[in-house]
């Protein structure tokens, strides 16, 4: 299968030579189109550098990170902008949407500033809405939301560039656990009808449970990945548990 | 120390919210010690006694123009400095959650009013004392005084009190701190920040109602000032203003709301680049700014009226010496006065006295004119009772009556013989005219007047005077005047041929003169000996006298007076307005961090935050500008009218350098502001 994301190699360092942090040591996979990767670890594991980096938003000590064959770790200014624009989606923790805008004006963003004209961008967002359960939120300002709601409108943001991938860093972090269900539910949805090929972050096991497959961290080496395969999502989530005990006191925060 | 060492750092910390602020305190000082300074600045000058007068009465009225402006400062650094408490409204919450007692936040508060306070005033003094150099130079030349040794003066007495009045305001503003900080809640000060988050959105309808009434009220006020010029007197002077500053508020209140509205409805515009995320940017700021930027769209009004007025007048006055007062001086002599009951109010000796004419009594008193003046005028000025300015005005009296209710219509016109009036026109370098047996002609040079009359002349109203019945010949008045004035006030002189008038009906006799003295201090030397002549009994015979050096010292004085406390007041108001601007704007730069790192995320790239940002201060800092601007139009049409006699042909030149002011000044704030917001908005890696 194709692969959308090839991370090869990559390192991060932090500090000067007399006190050196290797955030991450010598990583290399690789995410396929249609896939929904999580990546989990505890605090300070380096998982959110990981995804700094891959979103652009960090540059790589030494190594490089693929998307469809194009470095973007040689991706400098306006070009880097354009590919972020572009190529990727993002769905954050604190769902980052401007409290000045209404959810659709929050959602037309993502596409305004690629110049794609009104009526297209109506018709997209409304697809997009129906698609994450917001129509009627569309109108209100994000502190009229839910949190959830918040959440789902900062993924339609994050998916109507149709973007090759989508980063959601801790996305139900900020969630109680009704709306997290929610939203994976939805996220579930993305990727199996939509095909959206998405990357998360996040350090709790039952997020996690959500993905297809989940890729363990510690120390800013992988540790460990596994398939779902054909197990429901209650066996995949005890898998991720035994992990998660393997892995020792360290990730005692995701249970 | 601890509160010391606190606020030290505070100011390090948020130095850049503190820049403009900090900028605009020292600005401040530094224009008020320049203009309280001049008193001192112009102490070497080598002027004359009238001179001195004029400069003494300057600057008396500079140091009360400075009390008003003091409250002016005052407003704006408790203002400015209430506004960067509220910002820091999380910090002190802090403070106050780890225990910290409200009387130590108050304590670390006024430690930096005193170190902001004590900084900026040294600084602006400092500052003040190097532009006050250049202004003594402006001084020296506007007054023509040589400057015949450059000294730098320091003048203790404009430091002591600017540091007096600056004391007073910072103490202000510790008390007013000390009052917020003991009033306000520490749930309210953790969470301040997300009240605001609400987005208040008025009724769009509500909106537009309110913006077409202030359309209304404003375009009213703008008729009362203009074509409704002339029913505007003292009693309701203040109604257009009070229209103009209600329909401001209501502009500006309904603006945001509008505006949103029309580019809302034109979808490809708001959806296009970041301009719905600029738009609304600009209406949550300018919702919640309603007030001040009402305040500051007057202020700036004011500034643009007040400098332009100003600076129109002072070279009107400089243009019209040099036009209005040809000739060295002018002697003239009420002759020929009545006995009573015909005129009362004179003695008899006066009476007496009057029938002789300038030269004569001059000779009666030794003095030989062809001593001291080289060439010399002697002309005659007749009144008669039965012709007055309603007369000349004929039948259109009555419409012009409705129209003009404050002329006086039953005063007596000025009548020269034609002749007369030719060699007064010859010494003056003016145009001469001539008339035939049964015409007559009007020289004036005041606007109004000859607006007044040209309505009579170009309906060729036939005048009767001493049983002559005389045709206009031209249809309008023609430019000129007899007496030596700063100002265009000739109102109106009826020519007539020489044979018309009856010497009895004589009412002035004049002579105007150059004297014999080539260089600018002989001639005051011959203006002084002949005015000692003159004047030890003026008021035995009547006589009175224009010197062009009197007019001249007055005038340049007048225009002083009036440039100083423009520049002074224009300036101060100019600031007061930019700074208030730009703290709005920089305040609010840590949401807008947040905000551009957002979009910076959505892959928004860097030009395009850019513009954005520029576009947001830009339109941010140009709608009370715009606004202020259409307001000038109508103010400065008011106000040339109201200095009409002064002459406004300067207006163009001063709007001009009012723009200079403006662009250097306003503009320099908003480049300030915008380079600071993008460095507070910059990716930091």
């Amino acid at each position: 299968m194709e692969n959308i994301l090839r991370v090869d190699k990559i390192e991060k360092y932090y500090g000067n030579k007399s006190s050196l942090t290797k955030a991450i040591d010598n990583m290399s996979f690789e995410v396929n189109r249609g896939e929904f990767v999580a990546i989990m670890g505890a605090s300070g594991s380096g998982k959110s550098t990981l995804l700094n980096v891959i979103s652009t938003i960090d540059h790589v000590t030494s190594g490089h990170i693929y998307v469809l064959e194009e470095d973007i770790t040689k991706l400098r200014g306006n070009r880097l902008n354009k590919f972020r624009r572009e190529e990727l989606g993002f769905i954050f923790q604190d769902f980052n949407l401007l409290d000045t805008l209404t959810a659709y004006e929050n959602i037309a963003l993502a596409l305004s500033i690629q110049n794609i004209n009104a009526s297209e961008i109506d018709k997209r967002i409304q697809i997009v809405a129906n698609q994450l359960n917001i129509k009627d939120v569309l109108k209100k300002y994000p502190y009229q939301m839910s949190g959830g709601q918040k959440q789902r409108v900062a993924s339609a943001r994050a998916i109507i560039t149709n973007p090759k991938l989508v980063l959601a860093d801790e996305p139900t972090g900020a969630l109680d656990s009704k709306s997290s269900k929610m939203l994976l539910e939805r996220f579930n949805h993305l990727n199996h009808e939509l095909k959206a090929t998405i990357l998360m972050v996040t350090h709790d096991a039952f997020t996690a449970s959500y993905a297809s497959r989940v890729i363990f961290i510690k120390d800013g080496k992988m540790f460990h990945e596994i398939h779902r395969g054909n197990d429901s999502r209650k066996e995949f989530f005890d898998k991720i548990i035994d992990v998660v005990t393997l892995l020792g006191g360290d990730l005692n925060d995701a249970l | 120390m601890m509160p010391f060492k606190l606020s030290l750092k505070n100011i390090k910390k948020s130095f850049k919210d503190y820049a403009i602020y900090f900028f605009t305190l020292i600005l401040g000082v530094a224009i008020f010690y320049v203009f309280n300074a001049i008193d001192s600045q112009t102490v070497m000058m080598d002027v004359t006694a009238s001179t001195k007068e004029i400069i003494k009465l300057m600057t008396s009225m500079l140091s009360g123009v400075s009390v008003f402006v003091s409250f002016i400062l005052g407003f704006l650094i408790i203002y400015a400095s209430r506004f960067l408490i509220k910002r820091r409204n999380k910090e002190f919450g802090v403070y106050l959650t780890l225990g910290m007692s409200k009387r130590k936040i108050s304590m670390i508060l006024f430690c930096e009013t005193l170190l902001i306070g004590t900084i900026s005033l040294i600084v602006g003094l400092a500052l003040g004392f190097i532009l006050s150099q250049f202004m003594s130079m402006l001084v020296a030349n506007m007054f023509d005084a040589n400057m015949t040794q450059f000294t730098f003066i320091f003048s203790s007495t404009a430091c002591i009190k600017t540091i007096i009045y600056f004391t007073i305001m910072y103490l202000l503003v510790m008390i007013f701190n000390t009052i917020s900080i003991g009033k306000c809640k520490l749930i309210e000060l953790l969470h301040g920040n997300k009240k605001s988050e609400k987005v208040k959105l008025k009724n769009p309808f509500l909106c537009v109602i309110i913006f077409f009434i202030s359309v209304v009220i404003l375009g009213y006020a703008y008729y009362m000032v203009t074509i409704g010029f002339q029913s505007l007197d003292a009693d309701n002077i203040f109604k257009p203003i009070i229209l103009g500053v209600i329909s401001t508020f209501l502009l500006f209140f309904s603006l945001s709301g509008l505006i949103l509205k029309i580019v809302m409805s034109r979808k490809r515009l708001y959806y296009k680049g970041l301009n719905s995320f600029v738009i609304r940017q600009i209406s949550s700021k300018m919702n919640t700014t309603v007030f001040s930027m009402t305040i500051i769209c007057l202020m700036l009004f004011i500034t643009i009226c007040v400098l332009s007025s100003s600076l129109t007048l002072k070279n009107s006055l400089q243009a019209n010496v040099n036009k209005l007062a040809p000739a060295d001086i002018q002697l003239t002599k009420r002759v020929n006065i009545k006995e009573p009951p015909t005129e009362d109010g004179y003695t008899l000796e006066q009476i007496k006295n009057s029938k002789l004419g300038v030269i004569d009594s001059l000779k009666e008193r030794n003095v030989h004119i062809d001593t001291y003046f080289k060439e010399s005028v002697d002309v005659n000025i007749y009144h008669t009772e039965s012709f007055t300015l309603g007369d000349t005005l004929g039948n259109l009296l009555k419409s012009i009556q409705k129209q003009y209710k404050f002329l006086k219509y039953d005063s007596k016109e000025d009548i020269m013989k034609i002749s007369d009036y030719n060699l007064v026109a010859r010494l003056y370098g003016n145009k001469e005219y001539s008339l035939k047996e049964n015409e007559y002609m009007i020289v004036a040079d005041f606007q109004s007047m000859i607006t007044v009359r040209n309505m009579a002349l170009k309906n060729n109203e036939k005048i009767k005077i001493f049983g002559h019945t005389l045709t206009p010949k031209y249809q309008e008045c023609k430019e000129g005047f007899v007496e030596l004035s700063a100002q265009h006030i000739n109102g109106g002189i009826v020519l007539v041929p020489d044979e018309v008038v009856l010497e009895n009906d004589k009412v002035y006799n004049m002579v105007i003169a150059n004297y014999k003295a080539d260089t600018k201090k002989k001639r005051v030397e011959v203006e002084e000996e002949i005015l000692k002549q003159v004047e030890d009994s003026q008021n035995q015979t009547l006589l009175f006298n224009n010197t062009r050096i009197d007019i001249m010292e007055a005038s340049v004085g007048l225009g002083a007076l009036v440039t100083f406390i423009g520049l002074y007041l224009g300036i101060i108001f100019l600031i007061s307005s930019a700074a208030i601007l730009a703290l709005k704007e920089l305040s609010e730069s840590s949401d807008n961090r947040e905000r551009y790192r957002m979009l910076r995320k959505i892959g928004a790239d860097e030009k395009l935050l850019h513009s954005s940002l520029f576009r947001q201060i830009a339109i941010f800092f140009m709608f009370p500008l715009l606004l202020a601007m259409i307001h000038s139009v109508f103010g400065l049409i008011f106000s040339t009218k109201i200095l009409e006699v002064f002459g406004n042909d300067q207006l163009l030149p001063s709007i001009f350098m009012t723009a200079i002011f403006l662009v250097v000044i306003y503009g320099g704030y908003f480049l300030i502001t915008y380079f600071c917001s993008k460095n507070i908005i910059k990716e930091r890696s």
